[in-house]
């Protein structure tokens, strides 16, 4: 610095405008954190009264009951739910995926992508109203049918629902509705199978099947796993489609469609909610923490996939 | 034809030989398709129900399709490429199954919600209205206001963090915020009712339920969406756009306004609007947040507010004795939702094909 010769290094020149401009930019992104953090800390520090309060005052809760036997029923339902909706839309998705990336002509997979990407955007209320008013009584004949002819396995044990407003009708629903999720992320990774690999593999007399089973499908894996992760995440969360279609009651089952089933979190408090008061608020606002944990861990093991393999994101 | 040395024998081509010609599948599942038709025709006329069982018609057409095809192929074709054809039909058959949903979906909620769609439905609150009549009026506003503040405050907290993330972070604040983005993304919609429900209740009392604290939970599942649809847009602009534009010397927060943001509109408002149609559809924070109300408010910061979602979902649960008209306008209100999502959406995508950047030559 204090060398007579001194070079000249282009620093640039620091102008208000770039302070004000970068500083807001900062702001911005350190809210993101902030808010993140008070959705944390409100749900904490409204939930722990709940957990806490004496079960005698809290007038939601049936005879004899605490907030874990409260709660356990209700995180069951939530996974269960979601477990089964994942079960139905995981295969149908792959192969809807692959209708699309590899089997429909060029043109047609366009419009049918954009079609699935419509099916994402109908809100869940209108699901609910359809899946209860609709899905329910058209489904419910053939539950008749399962008790009958398949009732030996624990799931179909019965005794069928008369409404056909079961857990199998939820989860149906429930399964329509990640369907896109999970079609578009399969979608996105099937599509990124380099085409040299491809043409490798049908060189050497695979069949199209052949060269999706060796080729596309190990390629795409961490993609699907991912995907049906995110969409297991939406499913847990899901409130007014479970809300408004399924009967629900505090027990635990397997039986998908008998009149009596677990609900879920969401539901629980969607149904509850707007007739609380006092330390009710709080249970149901610490069940809400609950299912903010259970997402949070899901979501994180999918985006701990997706990173692990980052070439396969759709951005790059 | 008639050879003298080996028996009459059609000439066949080596390329084609053991392969089903490519009309046959068409024939099989036009074939399939008419006998589940006929069957299904005459189940119809045995039990004399009213209704032609169109999905079941389709569906054990295509599933008889998916066997025959396999039989046909096996003893033609061969195991290999006898499976490849039951997967392809396979395949067909999924995405059968997943369209018959979304049109049973979309043909109900037309057929039933069309009734209700009137001038009364556009215009009327439900203020006093027992059984028939009544609209929706309150409702819609209650929906455009919430999502109007709510995009307001996502739009720049979004926009200038997708800006930061793009531009200016490094090291470990920005991996921090887009791991957090992430998480964001991940919150269940009735999570950030709670949230918001939680937030006023600390700040204006117990039970506060206000279009305000309905907009804040909103903003919550907007946020990363916008931020994420906005970051990568940002980072398609090429670097060649900046570093040109460093080289005549503009400033830094000069260049990304006014070179950065203007390549990338149209794709960052296809985003917001996208981010928009996925939170106007959001029930659960706004019945958790906003409550429910059967009158007009235009104050965000007093009272309960009516949103759409919502109204569709108490027209279903309380339904009164007479319980049609309730029905019909749920219905009417679900179709008023699809149809202000489905334009959102149409736009959105109009938006990204007439102002998309005109790149290369």
């Amino acid at each position: 610095m204090s060398s007579p010769v001194e070079i000249i290094r282009p620093r640039a020149k620091q102008r208000p405008g770039d302070r004000v401009f970068s500083a807001s930019a900062l702001i911005a992104g350190s809210l993101i954190l902030a808010i993140l953090a008070a959705v944390a800390g409100f749900l904490v520090l409204q939930g722990i009264p709940g957990i806490a309060a004496d079960p005698e005052s809290v007038s939601i809760y049936a005879e004899g009951i605490d907030f874990t036997s409260f709660v356990i029923p209700l995180i069951f339902g939530t996974l269960w739910a979601a477990a089964l909706a994942l079960a139905m839309a995981l295969p149908l998705a792959i192969g809807i995926a692959l209708f699309i990336s590899h089997y429909a002509p060029r043109r047609l997979a366009q419009g049918l992508g954009y079609i699935m990407d419509l099916l994402a955007a109908v809100p869940s209320v209108v699901f609910g109203l359809w899946g209860a008013n609709v899905l329910a009584g058209a489904i419910q004949p053939s539950f008749v049918w399962l008790e009958e002819n398949l009732g030996w396995i624990p799931l179909f044990a019965g005794p069928a629902s008369g409404t056909g407003r079961t857990m199998l009708t939820a989860a149906i629903v429930l399964a329509v509705m990640i369907l896109p999720i999970i079609t578009a992320i399969s979608r996105e990774v099937f599509l990124q199978t380099p085409p040299l690999y491809e043409e490798a593999a049908l060189a050497l007399g695979a069949t199209r099947w052949e060269m999706i089973r060796t080729v596309v499908l190990p390629f795409g894996r961490p993609g699907v796993i991912s995907g049906a992760m995110l969409g297991l995440g939406r499913a847990l969360g899901e409130t007014m489609a479970v809300a408004m279609v399924l009967s629900g009651s505090g027990i635990i089952t397997f039986d998908i469609i008998s009149s009596e089933n677990p609900l879920t979190i969401a539901a629980n408090v969607a149904l509850r909610f707007p007739e609380a008061y006092g330390i009710n608020v709080n249970v149901l606002i610490a069940t809400g923490l609950i299912l903010f944990a259970i997402t949070l861990i899901v979501n994180s093991i999918a985006r701990y996939i997706v990173n692990r393999r980052k070439d396969f994101s759709g951005a790059n | 034809m008639v050879s003298t040395v080996s028996p009459p024998q059609a000439v066949t081509n080596p390329l084609t030989a053991g392969r089903l010609p490519t009309a046959v599948p068409w024939g099989i599942l036009a074939g399939t398709l008419a006998a589940s038709a006929a069957v299904f025709g005459l189940l119809q006329a045995s039990t004399a129900e009213e209704d032609y069982n169109i999905v079941g018609a389709v569906f054990f057409g295509v599933v008889g399709y998916v066997v025959l095809i396999y039989i046909v192929s096996r003893l033609v074709e061969g195991t290999r490429r006898a499976t490849d054809r039951f997967v392809t039909a396979l395949v067909g058959l999924a995405f059968v199954i997943a369209m018959l949903p979304l049109i049973s979906l979309v043909f109900t909620v037309l057929a039933q919600g069309s009734g209700r769609i009137d001038l009364d439905f556009f215009t009327l609150s439900l203020r006093n209205v027992l059984g028939e009549g009544g609209g929706a009026a309150h409702a819609i506003i209650g929906t455009l206001l919430m999502t109007g503040v709510a995009t307001l405050i996502s739009v720049p907290i979004g926009l200038l963090t997708s800006i930061y993330l793009v531009e200016y972070g490094r090291g470990r604040l920005a991996q921090a915020i887009t791991f957090l983005v992430d998480v964001m993304t991940g919150i269940p919609s009735i999570v950030a009712g709670l949230f918001a429900f939680a937030l006023f209740e600390l700040i204006l009392g117990p039970g506060t339920r206000v279009g305000l604290s309905g907009a804040i939970a909103l903003t919550v599942l907007m946020l990363p969406v916008v931020v994420r649809s906005s970051e990568e847009i940002l980072r398609l602009v090429p670097n060649e756009l900046r570093e040109a534009s460093y080289a005549l010397g503009v400033p830094k927060w000069l260049t990304i306004l006014k070179v950065v943001i203007p390549t990338a509109i149209a794709g960052i408002t296809t985003g917001v609007m996208l981010s928009i149609a996925r939170v106007i559809g959001e029930t659960a924070p706004l019945l958790i947040a906003a409550g429910f109300s059967n009158n007009f408010n235009f104050d965000l910061t007093e009272g309960r507010m009516q949103s759409l979602p919502v109204y569709v979902y108490y027209s279903y649960i309380s339904q009164g004795t007479d319980f049609q008209p309730y029905i019909d306008r749920a219905w009417a209100g679900a179709l008023t939702l699809i149809a202000i999502v489905m334009i959102l959406n149409l736009g959105a995508r109009l938006v990204a094909r007439i102002f998309a950047p005109k790149l290369g030559r």
